[in-house]
């Protein structure tokens, strides 16, 4: 039986990954994914518990993000083609206009 | 000893296509690298006995979502991608950040104590089949979330294509 801290370790640092492409990567696509890349660790962490704890909520917790996910993923990418429309280019640090 | 062994498989490819995934300078291989490790994933929700799970996120990550990054990724200029830096310059503190929440995790999980266990055995749910079971529960003491779903999916929908369409000059 593999315990459960290597599974929450794995989880961990794959959000940990996401975090870091999402803060150090240029390219709007890359960021997008690696807020995938986050979920996806959130997700391996329910489904972790749902397991281990014997309870089936955790799995449809999960299942919940999957279809969140799937909308976030439909609007951001239309909001990339807009931008890239409107810019031409997919450079977070060229996009200034709101003197973030 | 051969569950550790498949675990540390599937940890050590995760994390190392994750890496490459954020690190690659072209974004179709990111995405590319990207379908393996969402392959990877699913392979371990089935260790979990998460098979609805497992199938869904092959279906709706590697089918739809994935296929949709692509078409947009097509978009985009790579030639001029390629050249161009990857990182921010202010990369290190992105770095440390990251670093410092993956610490936090873990050291938060120390003082974890486990809650009593729910009923769903693993034999309670083999000899129901784990998608009975997950549909019973999800449309009953779900059945509201799951209509919350669909409007955010309907949402979605509406909102790319206004969102994407063309402005009419008029």
């Amino acid at each position: 039986m593999v315990p459960l801290y290597w599974y929450i370790v794995l989880s961990a640092a794959l959000f940990s990954v996401g975090v870091f492409g999402f803060l150090a990567r240029r390219n709007v696509i890359i960021m997008f994914m690696s807020i995938e890349l986050m979920l996806n660790a959130v997700n391996m962490s329910l489904i972790t518990f749902s397991h281990y704890l014997q309870d089936m909520r955790g799995q449809i917790l999960a299942f919940f993000v999957i279809a969140v996910a799937a909308a976030e993923a439909a609007i951001g990418l239309a909001i990339i083609i807009a931008l890239f429309r409107n810019k031409s280019t997919a450079h977070v640090d060229e996009i200034h206009e709101m003197q973030g | 000893m051969l569950p550790k062994i498949f675990f540390a498989y599937f940890a050590f490819a995760i994390l190392f296509i994750a890496m490459l995934v954020v690190t690659r300078k072209n974004p179709v291989h990111s995405v590319l690298w990207m379908l393996l490790l969402f392959f990877h994933i699913a392979g371990l929700y089935l260790f979990l006995n998460a098979e609805f799970l497992a199938a869904v996120q092959i279906v709706v990550y590697a089918g739809a979502i994935l296929v949709l990054f692509l078409f947009v990724v097509f978009l985009l200029n790579i030639k001029e991608e390629i050249k161009a830096k990857r990182f921010i310059n202010a990369w290190p503190t992105g770095f440390a950040f990251a670093l410092g929440i993956f610490f936090l995790f873990v050291m938060t999980f120390r003082s974890y104590i486990a809650p009593p266990a729910g009923p769903y055995t693993v034999e309670m749910v083999q000899s129901e089949s784990n998608i009975v079971v997950l549909g019973k529960i999800l449309y009953t003491e779900f059945l509201f979330p799951f209509e919350i779903a669909s409007l955010i999916l309907l949402v979605a929908i509406v909102g790319a294509i206004v969102l994407a369409k063309r402005r009419l000059k008029s």
